[in-house]
């Protein structure tokens, strides 16, 4: 590239976009909360033997102030959804909603009265990761999809609006 | 003690028209009490001294729907000092208006208190003389018994996913 050999190679030209969401997608901090028995694989995956770190995601965040990314790890009661929705509110965007688990995706196998038949009826959930619970490595691969759909947004020319009272149905 | 010589115990402070029925099943005696003697029942379980269940490990319900009656209300007891367990029951008939009674026994335990509020809301057995008749672990504007026998358990409109205020509109 032209520009670039006249500045001896010492500067790199690429779009706006890619590199904010290159920015986005490599320190994607998550909120440290979980709902149910998913958690415990969520917590398997932040510590040595998966290391989330290796993506820039080590640094769980308890205030959803700071966080970009939400993992719904469990079932979510119907006594639980008004603090789910609270904290998701709190989040500043662009935030991401990753629904961990069947109870997350479906509601699971509590098809009962207590239990949300899916967070997404609720929350715009990004990706569903199945399982009962799903593995660390289920997990990963999660983020790591999310990740690939956040390098491809329009995050200058078409930023996205996850605001759930602003959004249209 | 063991389970036959309680129920002794019981029948002759109280006479068999109070203490109903007793079922002996795996060593465990369950003996059934008219509901509006519950209280005075408790209190002479717990005061007595060879009998002193000071503990009341739980307290639940049971629906025998479509039986009459239709409720049991089961108090599972424990001794600390004679390391001895006891189990009685009264039947709490549905109501045609309001609820079904019984009267409250946390002046006796305070533990009951929490078991009484969730076999309030679960199914729909009002704990008469309760000192904080609030529901534990239903949504508070739930009028729903979920653990009745003739309530779908996947729930029904009367069981929302959050409260009417809080839905948002399009």
């Amino acid at each position: 590239m032209g520009i670039e050999r006249s500045l001896s190679n010492n500067v790199l030209v690429t779009s706006l976009e890619w590199a904010v969401n290159w920015a986005r997608k490599s320190s994607m901090w998550p909120l440290g909360f979980g709902l149910a028995c998913c958690a415990l694989e969520m917590i398997a995956t932040f510590v040595s033997r998966y290391d989330l770190s290796r993506f820039g995601m080590e640094v769980a965040r308890p205030s959803p102030r700071q966080a970009d990314l939400m993992i719904v790890a469990g079932t979510a009661s119907k006594k639980m959804l008004p603090a789910v929705l609270r904290i998701y509110e709190q989040m500043t965007e662009p935030r991401y909603v990753i629904a961990m688990g069947a109870c997350a995706c479906s509601g699971g196998i509590y098809k009962n009265y207590a239990v949300v038949q899916g967070i997404d009826r609720h929350l715009p959930v990004d990706v569903y990761i199945p399982g009962c619970p799903p593995r660390p490595e289920a997990l990963l691969d999660g983020i790591l999809q999310l990740h690939a759909k956040v390098m491809q947004e329009q995050s200058i020319r078409n930023p996205r609006i996850t605001d759930i009272l602003a959004a249209p149905k | 003690m063991n389970q036959e010589a309680i129920k002794e115990r019981l029948v002759s402070a109280f006479g068999a028209e109070v203490i109903q029925g007793a079922v002996l099943f795996a060593d465990q005696m369950a003996v059934t009490v008219v509901k509006d003697k519950i209280l005075d029942v408790c209190r002479f379980l717990k005061t007595d001294p060879d009998l002193a269940f000071d503990l009341l490990s739980f307290v639940g319900g049971v629906d025998r729907h479509p039986a009459s009656p239709r409720f049991e209300v089961v108090y599972q007891l424990y001794s600390m000092r004679h390391k001895h367990r006891f189990r009685i029951k009264a039947m709490v008939e549905e109501e045609q208006e309001g609820l079904g009674t019984i009267d409250s026994v946390v002046e006796l335990w305070p533990t009951a208190s929490w078991h009484e509020r969730e076999t309030a809301e679960m199914f729909g057995i009002e704990f008469t003389g309760h000192p904080d008749p609030r529901k534990l672990l239903l949504p508070e504007e739930w009028y729903v018994y979920p653990l009745r026998k003739d309530f779908p358990v996947e729930g029904t409109e009367d069981t929302p996913d959050l409260p009417a205020a809080q839905i948002r509109e399009g």
